[in-house]
């Protein structure tokens, strides 16, 4: 398509502006060529090279040169404009330069980290300049607009990191709601009987936190609910939530359990492992999920409800509850939201012991996961706090195994960070509860945080035996008497340079964590990214590491990546913290690259508004032309790019622009 | 699909029953194996050992050999030796991952006046077997099948290392689902990949035959019938030295060593001695059968 160039309208007075960050970009890109070159370009007023441009002195320089020299229009050569296009957008508009006169050329992260030869490196900036110094020439001196920020805040999952997020922002006087789609709060903490390294019980320190959620009067708790849809965007988000039908009136019921007792299930034939004791015991198809529920109410299952089923049923429980809470009319209800930002804690995935087939579990009586022997030693657990194997006996002898699930090429190559001090726990309980013997089998031993080392000298003092060695396999074939009827862990003894098979009762599997199965989805929903392993991808690993790519969306825990507690509620600070800065502030600047049609040229095919995946674009049927609404346009181009006649146009994108800055770098190939 | 066949050494020697029954069970499925015409040893074991380069040459000749032969089909040459699978493979990935390997070679075809262009599909039965033919095939075939026989699978340590093309690497199911098609119930152990012992057996013997005696034991704890095999060396070690190990561990083992080939076989009614169980020093009981 041949475009009719538009000359700009005033005399062009550029600056350029080559940085070198210190070595990070003199070290690959000749800067002072790549000023002499700038220098000739046409336009350019006065081209500069400086040591680092975003310095305060470096922006005092740009400021000098606009006033002093009359300049009008700014290329800065340096990182990416995610870091410092602000930094000189606000310089430069401190001496009252449009901020949207300012070009950044990346010559950091596109040139100099990525590329080996100097000389490629150079050749390659300069194009980068040239493209930036053309581009300016059309660019225009647009208008942020300014939009008013919803107060409210939503926070996507109700574990550790979103019951303390939620706290802090209801306690500085936000409206929070909580959604959690189990019928509880608490998520994995509550299924834990200690908390490392100070072997905290677990539901000690939870249970109030999930207390002050449910009586907190400016936290809507909605258990048993998942988001369904996000529109909008950062201070002004439309949620849709699906609250399921939990067949009980929340408001009536009690959790007294007494339509739990009166349930017809029959024990352990028809009933269904039971989710929060691992499969270690049975529920009935009306449940409370643990003693301290939050909400303190039963849900019922309707897969396994026989009215709900079948309609046929004695319906006893209804009969059992004295405050008529049970309502098997009860339909899924959607509820729509306005919320201004969104924390995302939606946790992880214990990996699937199964999977590793030679460490047995599953086929093996006696192996289990560290989840599971939580469950066990826990007083509110299936065997009320008994540490028994599945015949009723006591180990004498356990082996728990570390980093499995984890850094394994073949199934996660990360470190799941928790696992170690999760694996000395686990020692520590099986020592405590049944004196046996154990041996702990590691790859390294990872304990960084506070407190952990010493938790580690701790539970080597009590003599638990450490052997450094990925285990091969856990097996059931015996080589000597001593052996028959055990389990053999059998693995290299790095240290001591033997293979070793080791006879135990019971084997712990320390396993991983991974992301939920259904993050992808979460992930399209809201908008985010999720890096190679598919946890949420923060902002910046160092500076943003709870701010998404998607302004207004924040992470709080596991969901971002492996985490323990402490770290997960400080990252739930920290978000909270973010979510309340956005909140507060009560608007927030949008970014002027909307699309717009040009009336004159439009021929009202239709053809863009089909394709806007927004909705944004309707049709004038008196002008007969299409109607942009900027509200709704997030600027993705797919009218621009589809539009047959050019009359769609993108600020801070326009044809002109985009041909100029191609047209830039292949004058300077 | 071509199948080109692709004996090896151990086929045509110790392994005789192998390839009689490889070859009955392809033709009775209609899938016949034309032997690759002018085939030369693999390349293996102690050749690997004295010079890499030499012995993948050696075995990239049988696949420069096999492409000839299929002109511009897509061709697989099927190996049932691990040793001939192994090297047959290792030769394909070196040639087209490492350049300097990979030059060497060609230039050693160059001048036996061959070329390979990297389009042959190294193959093992057992793959052949589960994904071209497919147990449903094998199932309609079973017309007797083998009533519950207790198998131990053994698969040994190269047909899925390193290289696990198409099975597991460390819990290897093919042979498994293939006997299970045809009513065999393979007994429950974790040592399908376990070491035979390899070439220990005639170089540190006492070393060798005590990882023959793990297995051999192992499978008659568990119960089975016969050890089912898909590798010349395992079977060979498995099933000649059970009197020594008898002597030198005081425990009676003998089990029948089969190639999975020959139970297969056997399901489908072809008689014994086509498929060379008759060569077995333990016989098979049929008793289950």
């Amino acid at each position: 398509m041949i475009m009719e160039k538009k000359s700009p309208q005033e005399e062009l007075r550029i600056g350029v502006y080559v940085c070198h960050c210190g070595a990070n970009i003199a070290s690959k890109v000749d800067v002072e060529s790549t000023r002499d070159f700038a220098a000739k370009l046409p336009h350019v007023t006065v081209a500069r090279d400086y040591k680092f441009a975003c310095s305060d002195p470096g922006q005092e320089l740009i400021q000098k040169d606009i006033k002093e020299l009359g300049l009008n229009r700014v290329v800065v050569a340096s990182c990416s404009p995610q870091l410092h296009e602000k930094t000189f957008r606000n310089a430069c508009a401190d001496v009252g330069l449009s901020p949207f006169y300012v070009q950044m050329a990346n010559i950091r992260e596109h040139v100099s980290w990525v590329t080996e030869d100097p000389e490629l490196a150079t050749r390659k900036a300069k194009s980068l300049v040239a493209a930036a110094v053309r581009r300016l020439a059309f660019a225009a001196p647009l208008e942020t607009k300014r939009v008013p920020v919803h107060p409210d805040v939503l926070i996507v999952g109700g574990g550790i990191a979103g019951i303390h997020a939620s706290l802090i922002l209801a306690n500085a006087g936000r409206k929070v709601f909580l959604v959690e789609r189990e019928p509880t709060i608490g998520g994995h903490m509550a299924q834990f009987d200690k908390t490392f390294p100070t072997m905290d019980c677990a539901a000690c320190i939870l249970t109030p936190k999930m207390s002050d959620v449910k009586n907190h009067p400016n936290i809507m708790m909605w258990t048993y609910s998942e988001v369904e849809e996000v529109a909008g965007f950062t201070g002004n988000f439309k949620v849709t939530v699906r609250r399921k039908a939990r067949y009980i009136k929340e408001e009536l019921c009690v959790g007294c359990n007494d339509c739990v007792e009166a349930c017809v299930l029959k024990k352990d034939r028809v009933q269904v492992p039971d989710e929060f004791n691992v499969g270690l015991s049975r529920r009935k198809a009306v449940y409370m999920p643990f003693p301290q529920s939050t909400p303190a109410c039963v849900v019922i299952d309707p897969e396994q409800c026989l009215q709900l089923m079948k309609g046929k049923c004695a319906q006893t429980c209804v009969e059992a509850c004295e405050r008529a809470a049970i309502d098997f009319d009860q339909s899924d209800e959607i509820v729509e939201i306005d919320v201004g930002a969104i924390i995302i804690a939606t946790g992880y995935k214990p990996f699937e012991a199964r999977r590793i087939a030679e460490y047995g579990y599953g086929k093996f009586a006696n192996v289990y996961t560290t989840l599971e022997i939580e469950r066990l030693v826990n007083a509110s657990g299936p065997t009320g706090g008994e540490l028994r194997l599945r015949d009723g006996t006591t180990p004498k002898v356990a082996g728990v195994i570390h980093c499995v699930g984890s850094r394994d090429r073949r199934y996660n190559p990360y470190c799941s960070n928790v696992c170690c001090m999760g694996a000395l726990k686990m020692a520590h309980l099986i020592k405590e509860r049944t004196g046996a013997e154990v041996f702990n089998f590691y790859v390294d031993m990872r304990t960084a945080f506070k407190g952990y080392e010493e938790f580690y000298d701790q539970i080597l003092s009590e003599g638990v035996q450490f052997v450094r060695g990925r285990v091969a396999e856990v097996t059931d074939w015996a080589m000597t008497d001593e052996e028959k009827g055990k389990l053999v862990i059998r693995v290299e003894d790095t240290l001591v340079g033997v293979a070793r098979r080791i006879p135990v009762d019971m084997v712990v599997l320390a396993i991983g964590l991974e992301p939920q199965a259904d993050a992808g989805e979460i992930q399209r929903k809201f908008n985010i990214s999720c890096s190679n392993e598919g946890f949420f991808l923060e902002r910046h690993p160092k500076l943003g590491p709870v701010s998404t790519f998607t302004d207004g969306i924040f992470l709080a825990g596991a969901c971002q990546g492996p985490k323990d507690i402490p770290e997960t509620v400080a990252q739930a600070g920290a978000a909270a913290a973010e979510a309340l800065c956005l909140v507060d502030k009560g608007f927030v600047e949008i970014e002027p690259n909307t699309a717009w049609i040009d009336e004159e040229v439009c021929s009202g095919c239709k053809t863009c508004i089909p394709l806007c995946p927004f909705k944004a674009i309707s049709r004038d049927e008196e002008k007969r032309i299409a109607v942009i609404n900027e509200a709704l346009c997030k600027g993705c181009g797919t009218c621009v790019a589809a539009c047959p006649s050019g009359a769609a146009q993108q600020n801070l994108f326009t044809d002109e622009q985009i041909y100029e800055e191609i047209e830039g770098v292949l004058s300077y190939a | 699909m071509k199948y080109l066949y692709y004996p090896g050494c151990s086929l045509k020697g110790t392994s005789r029953g192998y390839e009689e029954s490889i070859l009955a069970i392809f033709e009775k499925l209609q899938l016949p194996l034309q032997e690759l015409e002018g085939w030369n040893c693999c390349g293996a074991t102690a050749y690997m050992a004295v010079d890499e380069i030499k012995a993948l040459a050696l075995a990239a000749r049988n696949l420069a050999l096999a492409e000839q032969v299929a002109g511009n089909e897509p061709v697989s040459l099927v190996a049932p030796c691990n040793s001939c699978y192994l090297v047959l493979s290792k030769a394909q990935r070196h040639m087209e991952e490492f350049e300097d390997i990979g030059d060497v070679i060609v230039k050693a075809m160059r001048e036996a006046g061959l070329r390979y262009e990297g389009h042959v599909h190294v193959r093992h039965p057992l793959d052949v077997l589960v994904n071209d033919v497919g147990l449903d095939a094998l199932r309609r075939a079973a017309s007797q099948p083998l009533n519950g026989l207790k198998v131990a699978c053994y698969y040994g340590c190269q047909v899925v290392r390193p290289y696990a093309t198409f099975d597991d690497q460390h819990n290897p199911q093919t042979m498994h689902e293939l006997l299970k098609a045809v009513g065999a119930e393979p007994v429950d152990w974790s040592l399908g990949t376990r070491c035979c012992g390899g070439s220990l057996t005639g170089t540190i013997e006492k070393a060798g035959l005590r990882l023959c005696y793990i297995l051999l034991r192992e499978a008659k704890v568990r119960g089975a019938d016969a050890v089912a095999t898909c590798c010349p060396l395992c079977q060979f070690n498995l099933e000649c030295y059970q009197g020594q190990i008898a002597s030198m561990f005081g425990d009676e083992v003998d089990i029948p060593v089969t190639y999975f080939s020959q139970l297969l076989g056997k399901a489908m009614g072809i008689d014994e001695r086509t498929l060379g169980l008759k060569r077995l020093f333990v016989p098979l009981t049929t008793a289950a059968v």
